[in-house]
């Protein structure tokens, strides 16, 4: 079997559905509502049309030479998401999931954000659809990105702080889940990212996989061959399946997931989770966790709100536990100087979740040589991340 | 069934004795909250004060079914120091004080750290009969019943009232001890009506095979308990312990066990 035709709820041992019995119903119709909108041409028609007509679809790519001058001299070449409508990948996975809740007939839609880059989603494609839309945002990430905030607030949609436990984006998850064991029966859960219960993990790499089908014909176009590494940042994971998918069977090409190491991997303070953790459940899955001894959470830490989680996507966790992708650690300080270097040779501002797959392909460049190819995915860009980068580089005089 | 987990001191003559009078009081408490101390004693309370199957709460960082009142009596617990092995400590105390069978109440994840067999073997060793599992359904429980299986240790499901005719017979079938009828959509925590929904809920899980099933989430006053033992086996109630517990410690917990346990009488 191909490896991309992977459809859950097992990818190997992880995944499954480890969720209250109140859920199942949800999941259930969810799946077969999934599994019929797929094969809908009518369906797959208006989330084509909306990717052109409002996301920017596709996006494009760009070779990125001066910045690759310090990757060891290899091919740079990034998927730019960054210059969706919204200024992520996260819109893709959005505007399908709010095009299948109109489908099941709901009117009401929750999510989680952390950095608010899903949040801000959500909300956009709720006020394009007429929905009403909760996002629920860890207290601690509401102070951190109080302008996303703002957004989603401006969008139309009821941002609720979240005040338990580690009030971030583990806690944002298990409200809105007790948000959705309430009121499923009029609530579609738009969940942002490649984890989570069966069919999150499978439905939101399906969403994002354009990602890597768009990229590899671009790349094709632009050089001829495939390109002989794929690097994209890992948190929950969704923009680097998203990359990975279309190249999980070209047997040729690396595939690199890089994931947040915080203020070091071998610290308290990371959110290395294939690296560091170990198989468990979080969040309905079984994946890689980083916990304890008895099994509770390790709360996470990266400077970038948007890979601050303990989890990781199943699929992630089978494709590092039988060798088809590699998943290394970045830290703060390396993610900060590429996401300075980014804006000093090429003039693009990343996101600083972006930034880790920058700083991973400046190693990988060094490694693999000039006659090398690297695809980056450039998931978002870094206009959300200004007041960190500023106080990291100081770029504001003090008064 | 094995005669292991339906004989004297099991949980499923424990509901069985109550039948004929009304039926069963089971009582939430996490282990603890406050203290390890406090909550064996304040189990071994509502224990002598009427309740009939003690369930224990194993504190967890992340528990979606759990509503504000618990959530934050277990992240206290957690803040304390709480550790898994404090669980099979206060099963054997509180099995050595009173006759009454416990029950724990976890999340799926510490359990399958500690290790499944294992943890098995230490709740049986510790006198403990089984486990109520709110984030581990049957589709993916095929270790775990293998290894209450081999322990005999009760396996308590989850049925909510959006389960299908389908999953509420693997339910009935896969559970043994009782069924948790969960009395509405939702999470812990007190709530004035308990759902219509539970009634028919409990009527299909009986058309699917259930012998017993015993209805939680929402659960807070004797009244409530009585118009629940009207066509459950048994009524679950938890925050309104919690609450008591954390008001007024363990004179209070017992008061309010005490009250709970009138409207398991018949009038």
């Amino acid at each position: 079997m191909a490896l991309r035709d992977a459809s859950g709820p097992y990818f190997g041992e992880f995944g499954g559905r480890f969720v209250p019995e109140s859920l199942v119903a949800a999941l259930d119709e969810l799946t077969s509502a999934y599994t019929e909108a797929r094969a809908d041409p009518s369906f797959r028609a208006e989330l084509e049309r909306l990717g052109a007509s409002y996301t920017g679809r596709p996006s494009i790519i760009t070779e990125v030479p001066r910045f690759a001058e310090h990757a060891g001299g290899a091919r740079v070449i990034l998927k730019r998401e960054d210059l969706n409508h919204t200024g992520s990948h996260k819109i893709n996975n959005v505007l399908g999931q709010a095009l299948l809740t109109r489908r099941i007939g709901k009117q009401r839609v929750i999510a989680e954000t952390g950095a608010g880059q899903h949040g801000v989603a959500t909300a956009t494609a709720a006020a394009l659809l007429g929905m009403d839309c909760v996002i629920y945002m860890g207290e601690v990430d509401t102070q951190r990105q109080a302008l996303n905030v703002a957004r989603m607030r401006l969008l139309g949609a009821e941002v609720i702080p979240v005040t338990t436990g580690s009030r971030t984006l583990k806690d944002a998850i298990n409200e809105a889940m007790r948000d959705w064991v309430t009121n499923v029966a009029t609530t579609n859960y738009i969940f942002g990212t490649v984890a989570g219960p069966h069919p999150f993990p499978a439905m939101v790499r399906d969403f994002q996989k354009i990602i890597g089908e768009e990229a590899r014909e671009q790349v094709l176009d632009l050089t001829g061959r495939l390109p002989d590494a794929v690097a994209a940042c890992v948190g929950g994971g969704s923009n680097a399946i998203g990359i990975f998918d279309a190249f999980l069977d070209d047997e040729a090409v690396a595939l690199y997931g890089f994931e947040a190491a915080g203020e070091g991997a071998d610290t308290p303070r990371h959110a290395a989770t294939i690296s560091r953790g170990r198989p468990g459940i979080l969040h309905g899955s079984r994946t890689y966790v980083l916990q304890d001894a008895d099994g509770q959470t390790i709360e996470s830490h990266s400077i970038s709100a948007g890979l601050d989680y303990p989890g990781v996507g199943p699929e992630h966790s089978w494709l590092a536990d039988i060798g088809r992708a590699s998943y290394v650690p970045v830290t703060d300080a390396a993610a900060m100087d590429a996401f300075r270097l980014l804006a000093r040779t090429e003039g693009i501002i990343p996101a600083i979740e972006s930034a880790h797959a920058l700083a991973g392909t400046i190693e990988l460049g060094r490694s693999l040589g000039p006659e090398a190819t690297i695809l980056v995915s450039l998931s978002g860009r870094g206009d959300k991340d200004m007041e960190t980068a500023s106080a990291w580089f100081k770029l504001v005089d003090e008064p | 069934m094995t005669g292991a987990s339906a004989g004297p001191g099991s949980v499923a003559a424990a509901i069985d004795a109550k039948k004929a009078t009304g039926g069963a009081l089971i009582g939430y408490l996490p282990v603890g909250f406050p203290t390890l101390s406090s909550s064996i004693d304040a189990a071994v309370a509502i224990a002598e004060n009427g309740v009939d199957v003690i369930e224990l709460g194993l504190p967890y960082s992340d528990p979606v079914m759990d509503g504000p009142v618990i959530q934050k009596a277990t992240q206290r617990a957690l803040a304390g120091g709480f550790r898994l092995a404090h669980a099979f400590e206060a099963v054997r105390e509180i099995k050595a004080r009173v006759p009454v069978p416990i029950v724990l109440m976890t999340y799926w994840n510490p359990v399958l750290q500690y290790g499944v067999d294992r943890f098995a073997d230490d709740l049986d060793a510790a006198g403990g009969s089984g486990i109520i599992t709110p984030d581990l359904i049957p589709d993916d429980a095929e270790e775990w019943i293998r290894a209450s299986d081999r322990t005999g240790l009760d396996r308590i499901f989850l049925a909510a009232p959006s389960s299908s005719a389908q999953r509420l017979r693997m339910i009935s079938h896969d559970s043994r001890g009782f069924v948790y009828a969960v009395s509405t959509m939702g999470i812990t925590g007190a709530r004035a009506d308990v759902d219509a929904a539970a009634r028919g809920l409990v009527s299909r899980l009986r058309d699917a095979g259930s012998e017993r099933a015993c209805v939680g989430l929402g659960i807070s006053t004797a009244a409530q308990v009585r118009e629940v033992l009207d066509y459950a086996d048994g009524a679950i109630v938890g925050s309104a312990l919690v609450s008591a517990l954390d008001s007024g410690g363990v004179p209070e917990v017992a008061r309010a066990a005490s009250a709970l346990a009138l409207g398991t009488r018949l009038i």
